[in-house]
């Protein structure tokens, strides 16, 4: 781990229109760190996650990535620096294979080098199986490796993932944490945004907990499982 | 909930180790391969061959077919349709770029096939007494158009959907009206007036393609000149089509927001999509002026946009073989539908085959049939005893159709009249058939299929030029029912 943070958000503020959904927003993520953003609806997960990578623009405060400043930078910038997403609600491309939908993953990188396939495909060996079959017919298991698979294809630094368990049974919520916790082994930064606090705090380095825009909460993991507030609030316990 | 250690089954590596329900394996999915076999017979093994063979080959033997008509017939006609039909297929695949593909819904297409059209009539006929080489002006006007789509989409393409469509559509409308009154054009009022697109007269002795000194003037030669461009627009299509910009266009379509998060340039794979749909619609346009030797702004406006579209849907949007077998299906019904006895056929074929399809159980299917068929001749019995001129006219058809057909339908000797009041209780009866169900529908279906046969001999029929629209519609929204994605589209897969 270096001391220079691999992402981080100085003072950020977002606003929607008239509307503060980011209020002075500080956070970091070090190179090869899983972090994990915690809130309940509304608390301004995504928002945060559009501001990383540049759908929204920040009103005020800085997005620094790898040491740059990429506040004014654009979307497609940010991702040719080395961040990639699984978005929500996994968005593939339905119609088309999900070899293709590994292509489109790799597009900065001319649709992937042979190396990419096999890494993907050793994490994922169902995705090798299916490679031919279109992604619209898959299982929502299914899709969502073809979501982190495609992410993974373009050789990310940081590894963005929107909501992953949602839509998912609880025991496929598990399987796809211990993917996430493998992906991560692997030597990717992850920053993953979450209502399940438990599991996901459970593979965590870091957290934090997102109020109404606010930073009510952050620590290591483990201290946060602990945390009396937090168990009220998010673990039912 | 608790982090337990529950036993997670791993997942296995292919389908043939599993047993019972797998984490991560969707059940129907594993099935579909099996499932697939299950084409049986002569006619399904031989889908099941030609879908293994590769798609270029379709288009090969395509070519070859199409390069053999005019040494089967030497009738100027066919060989002219055939153009035509070429003509089409080469818009239809230029607008596949732009919609098929990157999702692009341009409205304003046809204005790139008429700029291409008025671009070679102005460097090649005594309009400016210009008379470029071919091979010159053909880059020249092809590479004008692309520009100009680019232009159009520059300003359009932060826009979406619908907005895109209307302003599109602007863009088509003010090309119409600008080159239509372009006979007296001054720069703001400061210069002169010039005439520069002839106006409503268009440009007049436009000249034949001319390469190095020859001249194209046959018809035939046209049509070679076409297939040629055509498949070679095709040949480029296809390797696009297969490549990272043609994924990109496809997933551009699909979720742009997803494909901006792949760190796709969204806004520039648009405005390529844009320009290379233009410049195909502007190559097309220098055929079509160099055949007609005159060009008129009313030939690039709505009606052929009409049917552009009309080749792109029905075939498919985002397939190239679907835009071959759009062309020519459109543009074969639409000469077909051209003479009043062929296009009585095609109506009563369409009718029947409509009826057949959705018409179950069978028994239903002949009790509507046979009371039709009664119905009719029960009411031409009456008619003739009770006001004789109503049965005075004769059908569309001869032969054995016309002559079953004149004992059945009603004929007025004067039907102009009677048949526009019909015309409109037919719209309405068919309108309170989708009111009615059960055993109502099927007895008002019987009335209903009677007046709309009355409709077409006493007024559609006599106005074919009208009629083909219509019936070509109809056939449309037929055949998308059974197929909405398209003869040759992949039916669209939605993630729920």
């Amino acid at each position: 781990m270096t001391d220079e943070p691999l992402l981080s958000l100085e003072s950020v503020d977002t606003y929607y229109g008239p509307i503060h959904i980011l209020q002075g927003l500080n956070l970091n993520v070090r190179a090869g760190e899983l972090v994990c953003l915690l809130g309940g609806n509304a608390s301004g997960k995504s928002t945060t996650l559009k501001t990383v990578l540049g759908l929204v623009n920040p009103r005020n405060g800085t997005v620094r990535f790898g040491g740059e400043d990429v506040t004014k930078r654009s979307t497609s910038y940010r991702i040719r620096q080395g961040m990639a997403i699984v978005p929500e609600n996994r968005r593939l491309f339905a119609p088309m294979t999900v070899l293709e939908n590994l292509q489109m993953g790799a597009y900065l990188h001319a649709g992937g080098t042979k190396e990419d396939f096999d890494r993907v495909y050793e994490l994922f060996p169902l995705l090798h199986e299916r490679r031919a079959q279109l992604a619209g017919t898959l299982s929502g298991g299914e899709q969502q490796m073809v979501a982190m698979g495609r992410a993974l294809m373009a050789k990310p630094k940081l590894l963005l993932m929107d909501e992953p368990s949602m839509g998912l049974a609880p025991i496929l919520v598990e399987r796809s944490f211990e993917i996430i916790k493998q992906v991560h082994e692997s030597g990717v930064a992850m920053l993953i945004v979450e209502q399940n606090a438990n599991v996901s705090l459970s593979i965590a380095d870091r957290g934090y907990v997102l109020s109404t825009g606010r930073l009510v909460l952050e620590g290591k993991a483990d201290d946060l499982r602990e945390d009396e507030g937090l168990r009220k609030a998010y673990l039912g316990r | 909930m608790d982090g337990d250690d529950r036993d997670i089954p791993p997942i296995p590596a292919s389908p043939a180790e599993a047993h019972a329900p797998r984490v991560g394996v969707d059940e129907w999915v594993a099935s579909v391969a099996e499932r697939r076999e299950g084409y049986s017979g002569v006619l399904g093994r031989a889908r099941s061959e030609l879908e293994r063979v590769p798609r270029p080959v379709f288009y090969a033997a395509f070519g070859v077919a199409a390069a053999l008509l005019p040494a089967i017939t030497s009738d100027g006609y066919i060989v002219r349709v055939g153009f035509d039909t070429l003509l089409y297929m080469l818009l239809a695949l230029g607008l596949n770029i732009t919609v098929g593909y990157a999702g692009l819904l341009d409205l304003g297409y046809v204005a790139f096939y008429g700029f291409g059209a008025y671009g070679y009539a102005m460097l090649a006929s005594p309009k400016f007494g210009i008379h470029w080489n071919t091979l010159a002006i053909v880059p020249v006007v092809v590479i004008a158009t692309a520009i100009l789509g680019l232009l159009v989409a520059l300003p359009s393409r932060r826009l979406l959907g619908d907005y895109l469509a209307i302003v599109t559509l602007f863009f088509g409308q003010l090309f119409v009206a600008v080159y239509t009154n372009g006979e007296r054009m001054s720069l703001f009022g400061l210069t002169r007036s010039h005439d520069v697109t002839g106006g409503p007269n268009g440009i007049p002795n436009v000249d034949n393609f001319n390469v190095f000194g020859g001249r194209i003037g046959s018809l035939q030669a046209y049509y070679y000149v076409a297939l040629g461009v055509f498949l070679l627009v095709l040949l480029v299509v296809f390797l696009i089509d297969t490549s990272r910009t043609g994924r990109a266009w496809k997933s551009l379509r699909e979720d742009p927001l997803a494909a901006e998060l792949m760190g796709m340039p969204v806004n520039r794979l648009k405005l390529i999509a844009f320009a290379a749909g233009a410049a195909v619609a502007g190559l097309a346009g220098t055929l079509f002026a160099a055949l007609n030797t005159a060009v008129f702004a009313s030939d690039f406006d709505v009606p052929t946009l009409i049917i552009i579209y009309a080749i792109l849907i029905l075939g498919g949007a985002g397939s190239i073989g679907g835009v071959i077998l759009g062309a020519l299906v459109v543009n074969i019904s639409l000469e077909v539908l051209r003479t009043p006895g062929h296009a009585t056929w095609v109506f009563y074929v369409t009718i029947l085959a409509t009826l057949l399809m959705a018409l179950r159980p069978w028994r239903v299917l002949a009790l509507v049939l046979g009371g039709t068929v009664a119905f009719g001749y029960a009411a031409h019995a009456i008619v003739a005893a009770a006001w004789p001129r109503g049965v005075h006219g004769s059908p569309s058809v001869g032969g054995w159709f016309g002559s079953g057909l004149s004992g059945w339908e009603l004929h007025p000797s004067n039907p102009r009249l009677i048949g526009n009041i019909t015309f409109i209780a037919l719209v309405l009866a068919v309108l309170a058939l989708t009111l009615l169900s059960g055993w109502k529908r099927w007895a008002a279906m019987i009335p209903t299929l009677y007046l709309a046969g009355f409709v077409w001999e006493n007024r559609l029929v006599v106005e074919p030029s009208i009629t083909r629209l219509i019936l070509v519609g109809v056939i449309l929204i037929v055949l998308m029912n059974a197929r909405p994605q398209g003869l040759l589209g992949t039916a669209r897969v939605e993630i729920v």
